[in-house]
This record gives structure tokens, sequence and C-alpha cells, in this order.
């Protein structure tokens, strides 16, 4: 391997790294506010792939009716807890929300998708389609068993994944797609060629972790999921509602996955099941941080990124073997250096 | 239900299985053998995720260990595939054996991480192995041959399939019933009741893994000679997921729930398949997945336990047999009273700059009572946590009759006679009287897995059950042996981990406010019980916060104050100190 190979594959490793970074962040913040280890999570971002794909060939979306039939199923189990609270009063409220914005968005896809559409509108709208579908699925899914073990919610997420896949099959068909550049730009470093995508993705990554940041150091919606994620029942007596701390963390979730989705889909052919992978790997990142650190995790990802990157060149066959092994050292390292409260068991 | 309908029961079941062939169908037949093999490593996962606690989404992966090593031992080096079988159960066991001696250390949500990580792993690896075809597999593998006879039918394969099921099941049964198996049972509790019992959790944990991964092999060999052809799509995780949704919806808590839960998902994927084409033609195929999935979900969020337990409350209860008189089990002699049996000498213990136990020395003579009291965050429950190696010290030396146990581990303090009790009780709930008393004779009795399994074990399980009968009764909850623990009263609760204390037959006894949230009455009965022990020598250290209680009870006391020794001494003497009114009941003015 020589030096400019080596720089090569740096600059892929980074560029993959800052993807998993994006979707790896969304993963710690559901995880502290939720305790759920939301493995849909690579689905999403690959569901938004396939969005700004199916608008760019001026197709609607599957997105459209997954959000839709989502939209529906959240409403009913919604309005039935509703009335099983004997609380009527809030049904319109969870109609609005549950129905009618996530409908407003599908079908503002819907419209438009027939037409040529410039690149930034196609961008927006499949970000916005794509918004609802993991508070919808946490309404769905999570919400009845918000109280479960980390154990039990873990193997829900297993199932819901494949739930999904199952549907992004139906929705998306088996075709893969790869979408247009964001941007042609090339920039050199010495001997070194730097695609803008690569920049515009490091960018993004940068972005989003100092959004972040500055959200859970500087607003008070920002420190009410901080202390929700420390305290649950400690964060409902000072009348902070766990159920609203979950649904904004899936929103900035969804909102992750989707930028890491849309800045994925030109770099790398994307098919309905490719979220599993990516959403795995970005994991591995997750779990370096320890499900809690933002900024260890961010340099996790990166890491996950490069030996991705070096190890496909070393044997590409066993670039997920390697990529996959590796999560058992990390495992036990932060295992090792976690307390672990025995109260968490189930019976 | 006397146990000997249930005996009738289950020969009548088996007389059934064997007529199947001759009663149903071919088509049928060759879904019972896909559900017997699926049984078979859903009932692993029973074992693993239901009794173990431990949640493994890479199961299939041994499974396709398994059938890979028997596919190229019969389809590409041509031997016979009970060569292949050999190889199978070998290799399947050796890979969990090394996988689990590195994540079993792992806890909850984390090891179930690491299944999904090297499940993933092993996956990507078959389809990479050029030898075994990568992606398109293995093909033309030989059937399993009889004699002459190759079992070339499913009527033919069914027999074989259901007897090693019936075989693995009455396997596990006996071994869920024996020493080690009630310890397997004991893992949910945590690892800190576990290991004060003596028992080396880890090493049951590891057990257990090899057990479930074998099981997964034999599936796998059975699987591979069945369908006679293979390839890596087969062991994804996928599958891993199915598998473990077999179990938990027939009940991951109960060896029947793996072929109750094989049975119904297999039937329910073949009608899914027959009925889904009509409801949305052209799309079932990924529909299939998601109904999959959404029952699945559906399960975790409103029947977690799976429908055995459905079926078993319909049924009538089991008439258990109550131990009847054995050898007793052999005794430890105990100390003379009066010689020096625990001495603290210096302890410290600090957390960062906390030191919640600060240079406290103490001795426990044995024979006596000895109170250790102290308002809150005096430090007690530390001290109580380092003399029982629950916490490590920061400093000092723990000298347990002669042996230092500064730095032993838990269970090895356990072993040494130091038997506890814990402030919040920590009992197995599901378990009856009678088998978390038996749990206590851990350490005393010698049974191992294979011993357990067999049945091998009577004698000395016998003389165990007499004994736990013998301190049940001894405590006062002799009446419903077979009662579940979790349906007893607090109270009645925190005596029966005394009896399970008791049942350790230790030389000290340890209890962590043992009258913490106990009636008048039964805090009476609690003082008298404890006397008595001590009328027959046994050494006990008591923590705790009714004063009334200790001081009717105990001959010296140890009063603890921010970490620090206040004092020690007979309870009047303690009890006119004014060090210690001060610490109580603030200054006097």
């Amino acid at each position: 391997m020589t030096a400019d190979i080596a720089a090569i594959l740096a600059v892929d490793g980074i560029a993959t790294g800052a993807i998993y970074v994006l979707i790896a962040l969304g993963f710690v913040l559901i995880f502290a506010v939720t305790r759920v280890i939301f493995v849909p999570f690579g689905d999403i971002a690959a569901f938004t792939a396939l969005t700004v794909a199916a608008l760019e060939l001026k197709q609607v979306p599957g997105t459209v009716g997954l959000v839709a039939a989502l939209a529906v199923l959240a409403t009913l189990v919604e309005v039935v807890s509703l009335l099983r609270a004997r609380s009527p009063g809030r049904i319109p409220k969870a109609l609005v929300f549950y129905l009618v914005l996530p409908l407003a968005a599908a079908g503002a896809v819907w419209l438009t998708a027939g037409h040529a559409l410039p690149m930034a509108l196609r961008i927006v709208l499949s970000l916005v389609l794509i918004l609802p579908v993991a508070p919808l699925l946490d309404r769905i899914v999570y919400r009845p068993i918000a109280d479960a073990s980390v154990l039990l919610l873990l193997t829900v997420s297993m199932a819901l994944h494949f739930a999904l896949v199952g549907l992004g099959l139906l929705f998306f068909g088996p075709e893969g797609v790869r979408t247009e550049t964001l941007t042609d730009a090339t920039f050199e470093f010495g001997s070194v060629f730097v695609p803008g995508q690569t920049v515009m993705i490091v960018g993004a990554a940068l972005l989003f972790s100092a959004l972040l940041y500055l959200f859970f150091e500087f607003t008070l919606t920002g420190k009410a999921l901080h202390a929700t994620a420390i305290n649950r029942t400690g964060a409902r007596l000072m009348g902070i509602r766990p159920e609203r701390a979950g649904t904004i963390a899936y929103l900035l979730g969804s909102l992750l996955a989707g930028v890491s989705g849309i800045l994925i889909a030109p770099v790398n052919t994307i098919f309905y099941d490719s979220g599993f992978l990516i959403g795995l790997k970005a994991f591995v990142g997750a779990i370096i941080g320890g499900l809690v650190s933002f900024p260890v995790t961010a340099l996790g990802s990166v890491l996950v990124g490069l030996l991705e990157s070096f190890a496909s060149f070393q044997s590409s066959a066993y670039k997920e073997v390697i990529v996959f092994s590796i999560l058992i050292p990390v495992l036990l390292w932060r295992s090792y250096t976690t307390v672990h409260s025995e109260e968490d068991t189930e019976e | 239900m006397s146990p000997r309908t249930l005996r009738l029961v289950a020969i009548a079941a088996v007389v059934l299985i064997a007529a199947a062939p001759f009663l149903l169908q071919p088509f049928t037949i060759t879904l019972m053998n896909y559900i017997g093999v699926f049984a078979l490593i859903a009932l692993g996962l029973v074992l693993l995720t239901g009794i173990g606690g431990m949640v493994s989404f890479g199961q299939t992966a041994f499974m396709g260990i398994a059938a890979y090593s028997t596919a190229w031992v019969s389809a590409i080096m041509g031997y016979s595939p009970w060569a292949g079988l050999v190889l199978a159960i070998v290799l399947s066991g050796a890979v969990a054996a090394a996988l689990g001696a590195i994540t079993l250390k792992l806890q909850g949500h984390f090891l179930s991480i690491s299944t999904v990580a090297w499940g993933i792993a092993i996956y990507f690896t078959f389809g990479n192995i050029e030898g075994l075809g990568r992606n398109s597999g293995i093909a033309s593998i030989p059937p399993i041959s009889v004699g002459t006879v190759a079992l070339v039918d499913s009527n033919q394969i069914y027999y074989l399939i259901w007897a090693m099921l019936i075989g693995a099941m009455w396997l596990a049964h006996n071994m869920l019933d024996s020493r080690v198996g009630r310890a397997m049972r004991a893992l949910r509790g945590g690892n800190s009741m576990v290991e004060s019992l003596g028992v080396d959790a880890f090493r049951i944990r590891l057990a257990t893994f090899v057990i479930a991964a074998i099981l997964a092999g034999l599936s796998g060999w059975l699987y591979t000679h069945l369908g006679r052809f293979i390839s890596p799509v087969e062991f994804d995780v996928t599958r891993g997921i199915e598998y473990l949704m077999m179990a938990m919806v027939g009940g991951a808590g109960y060896l029947a729930g793996a072929v109750v839960g094989s049975g119904l998902i297999t039937l329910l994927k073949n009608a899914v398949q027959d009925y889904l084409p009509l409801i949305a033609p052209g799309s079932a195929g990924q529909l299939e997945i998601v109904v999959y999935s959404a029952i699945f979900i559906l399960f975790l969020q409103r029947a977690r336990n799976g429908i055995v337990p459905y079926i078993a409350a319909l049924l009538p209860d089991v008439v258990h047999e109550r131990p009847a008189e054995a050898e007793p089990l052999p005794r430890r002699t105990q100390p003379a009273p009066g010689k020096v049996l625990l001495e603290v000498e210096a302890a410290q213990k600090r957390f960062g700059g906390l030191a919640a136990v600060n240079n406290v020395s103490f001795e426990v003579m044995s024979g006596e009572i000895l109170g250790l009291i102290g308002p809150n965050g005096a430090g007690k429950s530390t001290m109580f946590n380092l003399v029982t190696g629950a916490m490590p010290l920061s400093a000092g030396k723990v000298t347990f009759d002669g042996r230092d146990i500064t730095r032993a581990r838990q269970r090895k303090i356990a072993e040494a006679g130091v038997a506890r009790t814990f402030q919040h009780v920590k009992l197995r709930p599901n378990m009856t009287l009678l088998d978390n008393v038996l749990l206590g004779t851990y350490a005393r009795t010698k049974a191992g897995f294979f011993s357990g399994a067999l049945g091998l074990d009577a004698a000395e399980e016998k003389r165990a059950r007499y004994e736990a009968m013998r301190q049940l009764e001894r405590v006062g909850l002799g009446d419903k042996p077979f009662e579940l623990a979790g349906n007893l009263p607090l109270g009645n609760q925190r005596v029966l981990e005394i009896a399970r204390a008791l049942a350790a037959d230790p030389v000290l006894l340890v209890l962590d406010e043992p009258a913490a949230g106990l009636r008048k009455q039964e805090k009476a009965a609690l003082s008298a019980l404890l006397k008595s022990l001590r009328e027959e020598h046994l050494t006990i250290l008591l923590v705790e916060h009714d004063m009334e209680f200790v001081m009717g009870l105990v001959d010296r006391i140890v009063v603890m104050e921010f970490g620090t020794k206040l004092c020690e001494g007979d309870p009047a003497s303690v009890r006119a100190d004014a060090r210690v009114q001060e610490a109580y009941l603030g200054g006097v003015v």
C-alpha cells in the first residue's frame, strides 16, 4: 500500500464514517431518551435515499404509501388508547398530530411527484416525508411497552426492522438506486483528489453534530431531553413528559437518518434492504460511544468508516466479517467500563 | 394431576407421535419434520433466553456451522452423515465455547448485540469460502442412513427427528430439575445472588450457551439431511429472529414452549404461504415477513410469556410429593464457641473522594449474634458488602476462620461457610419455595450437567431435597413447599431467604436488615428463630435499623457513624453511650 492509496482510502473512510456519524448520533439520541436501540434507523436512511431517487425519476415514492399506512395505524392505536383512558377530549389534537400532519406531508409529495423538481426541493420533500416515520413507529410499536427492559425493546426493534424490510420491498420494489451527485466539484489536497460530495458529507456531519450539541446545551427542550435520558421518573416529576421527549428524539433521529440517506444515495447503490448493514455499522460507532457520549460516538463512527475502507482494500470479501468482528472487543471494553444495575434484569 | 397421570399423558403423547405417519398425510409429516427440526434450535433458545436470560439473535450461526460441517463431510468428502454429525456437534460446541468465553461476561443488551455481530460475521464467512460453494451453497447432500436403510422418505427421517427431539427434551427436563439446572434457572436473579450461593455464574452461563449451540447444531444437522441442500441465506440473522420468535411465542420459560412455538410458527408460515397470495397476489412474498414480524411484536407487547402459560393455567395442577426422609447431607464442623471467627482489620472503602467505610475494625466471635447498627448513611451496607465479597476493599484485611478472604471472590467466601440474605429480597419468584431453598444446597452437593441430565444424581438429589424441606420446616414455611416464592408476603420472603442461607450449612450467617418491613409478630418469630440458631452454635452478623429488635436479640453491638466505628459493646452499655445517643437523637442541648 503506497501513501497515495492510503490517503485515498482514508478520504473514502472518513466520508463513509461521516455518514455513520449521523446515524450513530441518532442511535445515541434515541437510546438515551427512550432506552430503545432503534435498529430500523438504517432502514429509514435507505428509504430516504429511495424517496429522493423516485422523485428524480418523477415517480411517486413508496414512502407516500408507507407514511399513510403508518399514520392510519398510529391514529387508530392512539385513539383507542385515549378512549380507554377516558380522555376523548385529547382526540382532536391526536388526530392532527398522528393523521393530518403525516398525511399532509404524504399528500404534498404525492401531488408534486410527477413534476420535474429542482434538486433542493426534492431533498426537502424527501426529508419532510421521512420525518414522521420514526415517531409513528414509536407510537405504534414502542409506546405500549415503554417501561419494558432494554433487552425486550431490542428484540422488538429487531422484529420491527424485519417488518420494515418487508414493507420496503413492498413499497419500493427490489431495484437498487443511485441518485444524481449533489455536486461535481472536486478539491485537490496535495496529490489527493477529494470529491465535493465527500466534503459535503463531512460538512453535514459536522454541522449536525454541532447543532445537536447546541440543542442539548442551550435550549430548554434539549435540557428536558437530557433530563429524561438520565432519569425518566425524575423528569416526569419535574413536569417533563417522557412521551413528548421521546417523540422529539424520534423526530430528530428521523432527520439525521434522512440526511444521511440523502448523502449516501449518490455514492452507494441503495436497495430496500441496504439499511440494516449501514445501520449496524453506525451502531458499532454508537457502541464505541457507549450509547451515551456524542463526541466519542462521532469519533467511533469515523473509525468504523476508516476500518471498513481499509478492510475492503485488504480483503473485500471479508470486509463485513472484519467490521462486525471488531464490535466484540469494543463491547467487552464497554461492558467493563460501564456499571450495570442489577435491577435492569427482567423477570 | 398426580405424577403417575402425568407419566401416562407423556407416554400417550409419545405413542401418538409414533403413530402419526400411519394416520397423517405425507405432506403433514413433512411439516412435522420441520417442526421437529426447528423445535430443537428453539429448545436451545428456551434454555438460553427464557431460562438463562441471555437473548441470542445469532443462533442460526451454530445451525449453519453444523450444516456446513456435515454437508462438507458427506457431500464433498464422501463420508457418512454420522461422521458429519460428530464434526457438526464438536464444531458448533467448540465455536460456542470460544465465543461464549469472550462474550458471556457481557450483560443484558450488550450480550445480545454481540450475538448480532458474530451472527452476521459468521453468516458472511459462509458465503465467502470457496470450498463451501460460496453463496450458491452445497447441493446433492446424501441422506442419513441407519444400517442399510437410507432415510430418504419423510416418513423415515420423521422417526429420527422426533426421537432426537424427545430425547433432548427429556435430558433438558432432567437437567433443569437438577442441581445445575436450578442454578441455571436462578441466573436471571442477578449475579450477586447467584454467586452468594457459591455458584460460578459464568461457568453456568457458558455451559448453557454451549448446550444451546449444540442443540442448534443438532437442528442444523437434521435440517441439512432433510432438505439435502444448503446455502448461506438459510442461516442469516433474519432466520435467527424467526427461531427466537418460535421460542418466545411458544413460551421461552418452558421446554414445551419450543415445540408449541415451532409448531405454531411453522403452521402459520404454511398458512400464510397458502392464503397471502389470495389476499395480496403479487406481493405475498414481501408481506410474509411483515406478517410474522407484526405477530411477533404483538406477542412481545401483549403476551411476553408466550402461549404455554395460558395452556398450563387450564390444566390441573401437578401434585408434588413432599420430599421423603433421607440421609442428611454432610455437615460442617462448627468452630468452638468463643473464638474469633471473623476479623475485620482497618477496612476501608472509598468511592472516589468519599470514604464510605473508613478504618473500621471489629471481630465476630463464634456462637454469638453481633449487631451492626448505625444511622442512615453510616456505611453499614457497604461494610456488609465488603465482608461478603460483593465489593472489593480499598484497604484493610478481612479474615474468616483463620483464612484471609480480603481478595476472595464472593463465591469462594460463600463456599467457606458465609451465607447471606439481601436487604432487597433476592429470590426466584417463579420457582417453588423448595427449589429456592434447594439453591442453598448448591455448594454442598456435586452433581454436574451430565449426571443431572441422565438422572444419575437421584441419591444426592433426595438428600438435598430432604435437607431443603427440613430448613423450610425449621423456619416455619413447611406447610406449602410447592408454592411459588413470588406468592409469599414480604415477611415470609425474608424468612425464606434465611432458609436458603441455612440450607448452605453456614458457619456465619450474615443478615442484611432482616426485620425491615416485618410486622410485630413476624419480628418476634424471626427473633425466636435467630435465638434458636444461636443455641445450635451458629454465628450471626446482623445489620439492622430496628433498635428494639436488635436490643432484645444480640450479644454485642458495633455502632457505625459516617463510615467509622463509633463504639462497641453489649446492648446495655451501647444504649447508655452518650455518643450513640447523639448520633441517633442529635446533640443534647
